[in-house]
């Protein structure tokens, strides 16, 4: 244990996702060690993104206005909109540059053991967006692990009866791994070869 | 490094820094264990895909300061592919497991509370029955063996013959008459029928009722285990009946 402040500093460094005690101290003892000007550009980064990144308000996605930038872009089709679970895959699959649609990002994905059902995600959202028959093909790109394939086969259950082409990634995607960490390659040839449901 | 080998069914799974995962298993002779996987995010290898909630493994560990480390995975039964293609398999499911990571201590064997999770997820993947049958039938067992069986005959509180038109939760089943505590059910004579046919596994029983006597066997399964359990089960409210 450390004294006051830093100890403070080291509690907050660790709860943050993968940061493990011994990682918070290195950060903690470097931030002490660090010049106050390169400390006050985190300061104000991390002040920034809380105050003025939010989420899109059509698709969820991460904006620094009402809407994201992909919802802004006029050169993109509206007539298909990938879903994902996160931002971060809005990212992952944007280097690809395979797609030229729209996103909607669910906000996670449905586990129920973890308290997280269908009405804690974006699909009402989604759902509204569906109405006007502008879209016509919705690619379900969520994570190829277990909630992400039941918030698939959710997804697709509400979709497929709407007369909507329901497409879900081609496997070949790493199961049980994170869609953020698939390579573009690998990521661009899952979209290619994405395959239609039916009913 | 010690090492060890047991089989398991996987209970859940959460991200651990970058790239791996602490993967929490129901295993035949370690009782639960959680353990490392590492890399599985990252990695094309099939290693992580064997690791997913509902796949029956059997895999070898390390023993580590902490949490034991995953070393090698062989898959025994690939149940999650067919349980998250269906959402009605998918939430039943997801409540077994939440209730065997409850019942089950760490490091406590429980041969009889992992025969019966593996062959409930077996049978919930091969669609042999409804999955919310399924999932009552395994509550009732699981609670059973846990030493809180239902009655569903005799009164549960005096031993009277039964059967009985009213059942208590708090006193453990059917009860007779006198021993009826005020607010006690009063569930239809086949819904009784058919928690005791889920509670014995008597299927033919169980397959042949119908929709109503379900949903209200159903919600006297989900109040009895809430009952025993000390903590809500979160999975329970997401389960989709059809
Ligand atoms: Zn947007
Ligand atoms: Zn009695």
């Amino acid at each position: 244990m450390y004294e006051g402040a830093v100890q403070d500093l080291i509690d907050e460094l660790g709860r943050l996702p993968g940061v493990g005690p011994k990682s918070a101290q290195r950060i903690a003892f470097h931030l002490l060690a660090a010049d106050p000007d390169e400390v006050k550009r985190l300061v104000d980064a991390l002040t920034e993104v809380k105050n003025k990144v939010r989420f899109c308000e059509r698709c969820g996605n991460v904006a620094q206005d009402e809407l994201c930038r992909v919802c802004l872009d006029p050169r993109r089709s509206d007539a298909t909109i990938c879903v994902v679970e996160e931002p971060k895959d809005v990212v992952a699959i944007e280097r690809t540059r395979e797609f030229r649609g729209r996103y909607h990002v669910l906000g996670g994905a449905i586990n129920p053991i973890a308290g997280v059902g269908p009405d804690d995600l974006r699909i009402a959202g989604l759902m509204s967006r569906l109405q006007d028959g502008t879209v016509t093909e919705v690619i379900l790109a969520t994570d190829p692990n277990v909630e992400g394939e039941a918030t698939a086969t959710y997804l697709a259950r509400l979709l497929v009866p709407m007369g909507i082409t329901v497409s879900r990634l081609a496997s070949g995607l790493p199961v049980g791994g994170d869609l953020e960490y698939a390579d573009e390659v690998t990521l661009g040839r899952a979209f290619e070869g994405r395959r239609r449901i039916s009913a | 490094m010690r090492t060890y080998r047991d089989e398991g069914v996987v209970l859940r799974t959460h991200k651990l820094g970058e790239a791996d995962r602490i993967v929490t298993l129901l295993t035949r002779e370690h009782g639960v264990v959680r353990a490392v996987a590492k890399g599985v995010r990252r990695t094309s290898s099939k290693f992580g895909a064997r690791l997913e909630p509902f796949m029956h493994v059997d895999l070898q560990l390390h023993v580590g300061r902490n949490l034991d480390i995953v070393t090698q995975v062989e898959m025994i039964g690939p149940y999650a592919r067919a349980i998250v293609a269906d959402y009605a398999m998918y939430t039943s499911g997801t409540v077994m497991l939440e209730t065997a990571e409850r019942l089950v201590d760490e490091r406590e064997a429980s041969l009889q509370q992992f025969r019966l999770l593996a062959g409930g997820v077996r049978s919930l993947a091969a669609g042999e029955h409804a999955p919310s049958l399924v999932l009552d039938s395994y509550l009732l067992r699981a609670l059973a063996i846990a030493g809180w069986a239902p009655s569903f005959s005799e009164c549960a509180r005096c031993g009277a013959p039964g059967p009985h038109h009213s059942f208590a939760v708090a006193l453990g089943g059917s009860v007779c008459l006198r021993c009826r505590p005020p607010g006690a059910a009063s569930p239809a004579p086949e819904t009784v029928t058919l928690l005791a046919a889920l509670l014995a596994g008597d299927w033919e029983v169980a397959d042949a009722s119908q929709e109503r006597h379900r949903r209200e066997a159903s919600g006297l399964v989900a109040a009895y285990s809430q009952f025993h359990l000390e903590r809500r089960l979160r999975s329970l409210p997401h389960v989709e009946r059809v």
